[in-house]
C-alpha cells in the first residue's frame, strides 16, 4: 500500500515539476536573475505548493497517526547548525550556477540524458562523499 | 497555451498535493535529496525507490505527449564542467543541509520548521547572488 502511494506521490510531483517550467534551467535562472529580464513565475510554483501542502501537514499533525504506517517520520534534526549553513550555502552556490536542484535532475534524466546524466552522477558522487565525511567525523 | 505564471501554479498546486498528501498517508516527508540518498543505500528503501520510479514514469509520459525541448530549456547550453561542478555542489550541500528545494522549500515551510525557514533563506540567497556573479559580475 505504502509503495504504491510513494508511486502516486512521485507521479503527481513529477508532473508538478513538469508542467510548472521547474525542470528548464533557463526558467529556474531567469527566476533567480533579479538584476536582468526577471521572470517571477516560478514564484507561483512554491507558493502553489506550500499553500497546497501545508493544509494537509496540518490536518496529518491532527491525526494520531499516518494513514498507512504506525508513526509519522519526522526529521531528527531541529537545531540550526554549521552543518545546515555551509550545506545552504553549497547548495545555494551549485542551484545558482546550473539552474538545477535534486527534483528536476530526476526527470531531466529521461527528458536530456546526456546532460542531466553528468549533473547526476555528480550530484550522487558528492552525496556519496558528504556521507563519508559525516561517517569519519562521527 | 496558458499563462506561465497560471502553468507554475498548477505545477506549485500538484508538487503540494503530492508533499502534503503523502505525509497525511504515509507519515514521510517527500523531500527528494533524502529520497535519492536513502534510495541508493539505507533501510526502507522500497517506498522511495516507487517514488522515484513514479517521478520517471511522469518524465516518460512527458517524453511521449508534450514538448521536451521547452521542458528542459536551457539545459543544453550548460557545458561540462559547469554540470559537474552544479552536481558535486548540490550533492554535497544538500546532504549536509538535509535538504533542498522540496525537503526544506515545500515540506519544511509548510511544516512551520524554523530548521528549514533559515535553510531557504540562505539558499536561495545565495543562488541569487550566484547568477549576479556570473551573468552580471564578469564571472560569464
Amino acid at each position: 500500500m505504502k509503495i504504491a502511494i510513494a508511486f502516486l506521490a512521485g507521479l503527481t510531483f513529477g508532473f508538478g515539476l513538469l508542467v510548472s517550467g521547474m525542470s528548464s534551467p533557463d526558467k529556474v535562472l531567469s527566476f533567480l536573475d533579479l538584476a536582468g529580464a526577471w521572470d517571477p513565475s516560478l514564484a507561483f510554483v512554491m507558493g502553489g505548493a506550500v499553500l497546497t501542502a501545508t493544509p494537509l501537514f496540518l490536518l496529518a499533525k491532527r491525526r494520531a497517526q499516518p494513514l498507512v504506517g504506525a508513526v509519522y517520520d519526522d526529521p531528527e534534526r531541529l537545531t540550526i547548525d554549521r552543518k545546515l549553513l555551509i550545506g545552504a550555502v553549497l547548495f545555494g552556490l551549485g542551484w545558482g550556477l546550473a539552474g538545477i536542484c535534486p527534483g528536476p535532475a530526476v526527470v531531466d534524466l529521461i527528458l536530456a540524458p546526456g546532460k542531466a546524466a553528468a549533473f547526476m552522477i555528480a550530484m550522487v558522487a558528492g552525496i556519496t562523499f558528504s556521507a563519508r565525511l559525516r561517517k569519519a567525523e562521527a | 497555451m496558458p499563462e506561465t505564471w497560471l502553468l507554475a501554479l498548477m505545477g506549485g498546486v500538484l508538487i503540494g498535493l503530492a508533499s502534503g498528501g503523502f505525509y497525511l498517508l504515509a507519515g514521510e516527508i517527500a523531500g527528494i535529496t533524502g529520497v535519492v540518498r536513502r534510495a541508493l543505500s539505507g533501510p526502507e528503501r522500497g517506498w522511495r525507490v516507487a517514488f522515484l520510479s513514479g517521478m520517471i514514469v511522469a518524465a516518460l509520459i512527458w517524453l511521449a505527449t508534450a514538448d521536451v525541448a521547452a521542458a528542459t530549456a536551457g539545459l543544453e547550453k550548460l557545458s561540462l564542467p559547469v554540470l559537474i561542478t552544479a552536481g558535486l555542489l548540490v550533492g554535497i550541500g544538500t546532504d549536509l543541509g538535509n535538504g533542498c528545494t522540496s525537503g526544506h522549500g515545500v515540506c519544511g515551510l509548510s511544516r512551520f520548521s524554523l530548521r528549514s525557514l533559515v535553510a531557504v533563506a540562505v539558499f536561495m540567497a545565495v543562488a541569487v547572488l550566484t547568477v549576479w556573479l556570473v551573468r552580471h559580475g564578469g564571472l560569464a
